[in-house]
């Protein structure tokens, strides 16, 4: 076999028609993908995108004739480049696999085997199916890791995969899945679990690579901005269909159904920001370590204004959370104070009186493990109501009523438990937990983060209509601007464990900017096709107009 | 494990139930009581329980009868035995016939009668340690769990490290050496000593839920650590613990078993399987000429081997179960 | 700086030493608790006082705690473990004791000979099930060595232990019933007399190692680097080979070892039950007596045998630990 392709470019590569697959979970197989129709061509893009639960990934693996463990393919034709996928045997299934079809998994750590080098990986197939031999295989490895950007791309791949990071295990796991110049590479979110600033040099390096070597490629991803960034051709899936089919700008500029515009509603909201001088509380010089050495907050200093919103924005090790857990009491400061009302707080949770403790809530990115799933609304609710309160009975239902119709949810919800409520309700339960012992300050860390586009969009809402109503001051520690701009006053940039800038929003968000910050903000991936392009093309001539 | 499970997109979580998937948002707007998603039917505790053992494979439908069929016997004993537990007749190792249905033994008690006490006194007496080794182990491992790597976690878990590495038959026979044993005595020791195992677990699986923010909202809230323990840990360790407590039943009850069969064990004249197989073995080497003689032996150890079998097989399935399709 | 694989099995070392004088301490202090007549228990009512009393200066129980433990703890590890309570003369005079190590030398030899018999049979046919069952996992095959397995852990040693006696000696004659071998018995005869025995031990111990060794690979199994080599063409059996083995070696060490170390446990009932005279038979027979010196022998060789497979174990994984072998 040789690397040449077959075909055109245009030529029709992948056809899968009326594609059926079936689950097995409760006892019983159900469909979770039910009659989609996939056309792409070589050197082509598609952009499959939907939310948690579409069934991305298991259409993605369809294109391989695979099915996880627990999934079946039951109907429809897979065809690739001429052969039926259904129909063939499963060792000529294989034999496509990791040499005409490459895969990229999410998390490329898991992925690789912790128990071989990585260049020995990336050629593996390659070799394996005859392709190159063994030593030309290796070479064209580290001709990939170039291409890539990898640093030592010599040496590289004679590391073992912990001995690599995140974003660079991904791009070497792009390398292995191009080794054998597949006809065909399957991405599946490959960089979902990576940091904006490290998500854009690795989106890059795979555009480029893919163009390269006129791949086609079928990315899969929730996010939309990503998507457009990569895909020449989106389809949109939900609850296992085909909701639209589109040019990727056609798509962007004019989406037909209300399904697609809802997934980027939330870039809708904008709060107008407020300026205040009447602050609730202040994160004063606060240091903080988890050991005892490393510092993991280095002098933070943030003022919070009442009955406003401030937004800690910054990337996973930054310093955001553990800020959250000093104002808590979860972790006590090495140095510096905690004010809230203008009094220290005490450092430790346990010398916090129950006033102090009532006074600032919490809610948590995943509500799923914020409520403890063998309580219903009504403890999950009534417990604040008690506790703080000292309320019982009807006096208790009443307030939980209220608390209900105030996040918008009837007393059908009450006798129900978590497993019984969908995403984005069991995170209004959250935030009604947090209202029940009415706070005055809530501190919501990452709690939109976890869900879909249009779920996001009503949390934000509801949030912003309590804050006006009831005059509730938040804390609002997130990573992504959208949200950013939808919800905050003030915005606060940390790094490493310090603020590099705080100011209001509209400070932060418009130039000049510090180094930092307009790197996290430019990272941003933007719902324009162009953005990657122009930002590479603007970041190539920065670097090459100051060496 | 959990964090790879939240990495790939489980198919569990890919799986939507149909009857939620057609409402597209359409042009009605969004409205948070109609959202849909991956929505769990509630059934009542009785319909689980009836869904569960239609679906039951028959090794457990097996299982269950044969505990039914044990704690009848324990809790009916006077009612079934026809002597009394210790009551001796003149006829030693009478042979297996009409007024003694399996015999007599050495001092000519009646097999049969003490087969049926045995229930009570065997599984009752290992029911009743492991119970005690799930008291202290279980609170134990929840204690250590929530103060994770305090001192307290430390020194427990260090001391558990150390008592498990001696293994448990042979620290049992130091200890009954040093205490004298009785069964009062046999009963502490085991209990102490299946605690170490019942910690590890508790600990391992409460550390799991500890970890979970509803733990943490229930901290910030100020709530005093017992209600922590038995309100938000407690029902979510259940399930395994459950599981756990039919295998350390299974380990105790062939423990105390052996520890009786090498006479250290439950001291006569209280009838107890252990003890009757060592006391009859003999007879096996008269096979030839009696078969039902030789079998005697053979009854007690079979009724010990059968109730943990059952144990077992339900024990497994309800892991299985309970671990949704991972096997 | 050491590398840190050196450095982990030296820390592990460590431990495995604190862990065997933890265990030296308890054994020790087991003689503390015998109750204050048990110098009369042991040499008879008749025993004159003075005999008494020379018995427990014998023993240093006029000495200080510490003393006497160092002094116990030198004796141990210089094969000296005192002599046997038992053949003490009661009316004083003759003392027919002997020292605990002449009795415990010649039945340990037949213990691990024992054990190792065991051993050698149960251990590849365990990992032989347990690789192909979780291979071929669900299928009629594996139900089957399950169910079988699930029984066989079920059963009390000393009921295989009596079928096997029932069904290959006392019928068949296959077997003799007692393994009561001595001294001077050749080889092919020990293995003979020994049969019942092994087999017995191989039965129980097979079923465990099968289904601890079937679960580890399962669990394999199921990292996403498997389905990763899955998309990348790789066949089952290299996917077996190149994928799944390296990373195994840890998890069935430690299934082995953990097996090993029940057998020492297990080989307690089953030498009871042939009357095979080992450690363990030695053992339960002390203790029924309170023969203590005897006792803290026989338990100080069993601890140590557990605590050296665990150790083992570690070391294993240490090594076969790619993370630690390549550090960063």
């Amino acid at each position: 076999m040789n690397t040449e392709k077959s075909g055109q470019k245009g030529d029709l590569l992948l056809e899968m028609k009326d594609v059926v697959i079936d689950g097995y979970s409760d006892d019983r197989w159900h469909e979770i993908i039910k009659g989609v129709d996939v056309t792409l061509r070589r050197g082509e893009i598609m952009g499959l995108i939907g939310e948690s639960g579409a069934g991305k990934s298991t259409l993605g693996l369809a294109a391989m004739g695979f099915a996880r463990p627990g999934c079946r393919i039951t109907s429809g034709s897979i065809i690739f480049d001429g052969i039926d996928l259904m129909k063939v045997s499963e060792a000529e299934r294989r034999a496509l696999r990791g040499s005409r079809i490459a895969y990229v998994a999410q998390s490329a750590a898991a992925s690789f085997n912790p128990a071989h080098p990585l260049i020995a990986q990336t050629v593996e197939a390659t070799v394996r199916r005859g392709i190159k031999p063994d030593a030309e295989a290796r070479a064209d490895a580290r001709k990939l890791y170039r291409d890539l950007q990898l640093p030592n791309p010599d040496s590289i791949g004679e590391r073992y995969p912990h001995q690599v990071s995140g974003g660079q295990l991904q791009r070497v796991m792009t390398a292995m899945a191009m080794s054998p110049r597949p006809d065909l590479i399957i991405f599946d979110e490959p960089t979902t679990a990576l940091d904006v600033t490290t998500q854009v040099e690795v989106l890059a390096s795979m555009r480029r690579i893919v163009e390269q070597y006129n791949t086609a490629a079928i990315y899969i991803t929730h996010d939309l901005a990503v998507v457009a960034q990569m895909a020449d051709v989106i389809k949109v899936l939900r609850y296992g269909e085909t909701i639209e089919d589109a040019e990727t700008r056609k798509m962007l500029a004019n989406p037909e159904k209300a399904y697609t515009k809802s997934l980027w509603s939330v870039r809708s909201i904008e709060k107008p920001e407020e300026k205040s001088e009447d602050i609730v509380l202040k994160v004063d010089h606060v240091d903080a370590s988890y050991t005892g050495s490393d510092k993991v907050l280095d002098d933070v200093t943030i003022e919070v204004p009442r009955g406003h919103t401030v937004a800690i924005v910054g990337e996973s090790g930054s310093g955001k959370s553990t800020t959250a857990r000093a104002i808590t009491g979860l972790l006590a400061p090495s140095k510096g104070q905690v004010l809230f009302n203008g009094k220290p707080l005490p450092p430790r949770l346990k010398e916090r009186s129950i006033d102090q403790l009532q006074k600032i809530q919490m809610i948590y990115q995943m509500a799923d493990t914020a409520m403890n799933p063998r309580q219903t609304v009504r403890d999950i609710i009534g417990r604040p109501l008690e506790f703080y309160l000292g309320l019982r009975g009807r006096e208790r239902d009443q307030r939980l009523l209220e608390l209900l119709e105030m996040i918008e949810l009837d007393e059908t919800f009450i006798d129900r438990l978590p497993a019984e409520l969908s995403g984005g309700q069991k995170q209004r339960i959250c935030i009604a937990r947090a209202l029940a012992a009415s706070p005055e300050l809530i501190i919501c860390d990452e709690v939109t983060s976890a869900l879909d586009q249009i779920v996001q969009k009503g949390i934000l809402e509801l949030l912003l209509r309590l804050q006006r109503e009831l005059g509730l001051t938040y804390i609002f520690i997130t990573h992504d601007i959208a949200t950013v701009k939808a919800i905050s006053d003030q915005i606060v940039v940390m790094l490493e464990g310090r603020v590099v800038e705080q100011g209001m929003k509209s400070e932060i968000l418009s130039p000049p900017y510090p180094e930092y910050t307009k790197l996290l903000l430019s990272s941003v991936p933007e719902m324009d096709p162009d953005w990657l392009t122009g930002l590479l093309a603007e970041r190539e001539r920065e670097s090459s107009s100051n060496p | 494990m959990s964090n790879e499970n939240e990495i790939n997109p489980s198919t569990e979580a890919e799986l939507v139930d149909q009857g939620f998937s057609k409402s597209d948002l359409g042009d009605q707007g969004y409205s948070a009581a109609g959202e849909v998603g991956l929505i769990k039917a509630r059934r009542s505790l009785r319909a689980n329980v009836w869904r569960g053992l239609k679906s039951a494979p028959p090794t457990a439908l097996f299982g269950l009868t044969i505990i039914t069929i044990y704690i009848l016997f324990a809790l009916f004993a006077p009612l079934l035995a026809p002597y009394g537990e210790a009551e001796i007749f003149e006829l030693s190792y009478a042979p297996w016939g009409e007024e003694f249905m399996f015999g007599t033994d050495q001092l000519g008690r009646d097999i049969l009668s003490r087969l049926i006490y045995g229930a009570r006194n065997t599984v009752g007496i290992a029911f009743v340690t492991t119970m005690i080794a799930f008291i202290i182990g279980g609170g134990l491992g929840i204690t250590a769990a929530i103060n994770n790597n305090g001192w307290l976690d430390n020194l427990l878990s260090r001391s558990v490290d150390v008592l498990m590495a001696i293994p448990s038959l042979i620290f049992a026979l130091i200890l009954l050496s040093m205490f004298g044993a009785n069964t009062l005595n046999l009963i502490i020791i085991i209990a102490v000593l299946d605690s170490t195992r019942v910690f590890r677990i508790a600990r391992a699986v409460s550390l799991n839920v500890v970890v979970m923010d509803y733990v943490e909202a229930a901290r910030l809230r100020g709530e005093k650590m017992f209600w922590i323990l038995y309100r938000e840990i407690l029902p979510n360790i259940m399930p395994p613990l459950v599981a756990e407590f039919g295998l350390r039943f299974c380990f105790v009850f062939l423990t105390i078993a052996a520890l009786s069969f090498l006479g250290v064990g439950i001291q006569p004249p209280t009838a107890d399987w252990g003890s009757m197989v060592r006391e009859t073995a003999g007879l096996i080497q008269f096979a030839e000429y009696d078969l039902t003689a030789a079998m005697t032996p053979m009854l007690p150890a079979a009724a010990i081997a059968l109730l943990t079998v059952a144990v077992n097989f339900v024990v497994d399935w309800f892991l299985h179960k309970s671990s949704g399709l991972k096997d | 700086m050491l590398h840190p694989v050196v450095r982990t099995i030296l820390q592990r070392l460590g431990l495995g030493l604190i862990t065997l004088f933890v265990v030296s301490l308890i054994l020790f202090s087991s003689i503390e608790f015998l109750p204050g007549d048990f110098g009369e228990a042991v040499l008879g009512q008749a025993a004159l006082p003075e005999t008494v009393a020379a018995f427990r200066k014998e023993l240093g129980l006029d000495l200080p705690m510490h003393e006497r433990y160092f002094d116990w703890l030198g004796g141990i590890l210089t094969g000296d473990m005192g002599n046997s309570f038992s053949g003490r003369g009661s009316s004083g005079g003759t003392d027919r004791s002997r020292p605990v190590i002449e009795l415990l030398a010649p039945r340990l030899a037949n213990t691990l000979f024992l054990a190792s018999m065991a051993a050698i049979i149960s251990v590849p046919l365990a990992l032989f099930l347990g690789i192909t069952a979780a291979l071929y996992r669900g299928s009629i095959y594996d139900r089957m060595v399950n169910a079988m397995t699930l029984t066989t852990i079920s059963f009390p040693e000393f009921f295989v232990a009596y079928l096997l006696i029932l069904v290959l000696s006392s019928f068949t004659k296959l077997f003799p019933s007692l393994a009561n071998i001595g001294p001077d018995v050749d080889f092919w005869e020990r293995v003979y007399l020994t049969a019942l025995p092994a087999l017995t031990l191989t039965l129980v111990i097979v079923a465990h190692m099968m289904r601890m060794t079937r679960a580890a690979i399962i669990n394999l199994m199921a990292s996403p680097y498997i389905e990763m080599a899955e998309l990348k063409g790789a066949s089952k059996s290299e996917i077996i080979l190149q994928h799944a083995l390296p990373n195994a070696w840890a998890p069935i060490v430690t299934v082995i070892a953990f097996n090993l170390a029940y057998l020492v446990v297990g080989v307690v009932v089953v030498e009871v039950v042939f009357v095979y005279p080992g450690v363990g038979q030695l053992m339960v027979d002390a203790v029924t007596t309170r023969d203590v010196p005897v006792v803290q022998g026989c338990a100080m060789i069993f601890a140590a045998t557990y605590i050296l497979l665990n150790l083992f174990a570690d070391i294993i994984s240490i090594i076969t630990n790619p993370r630690l072998l390549h550090p960063r």
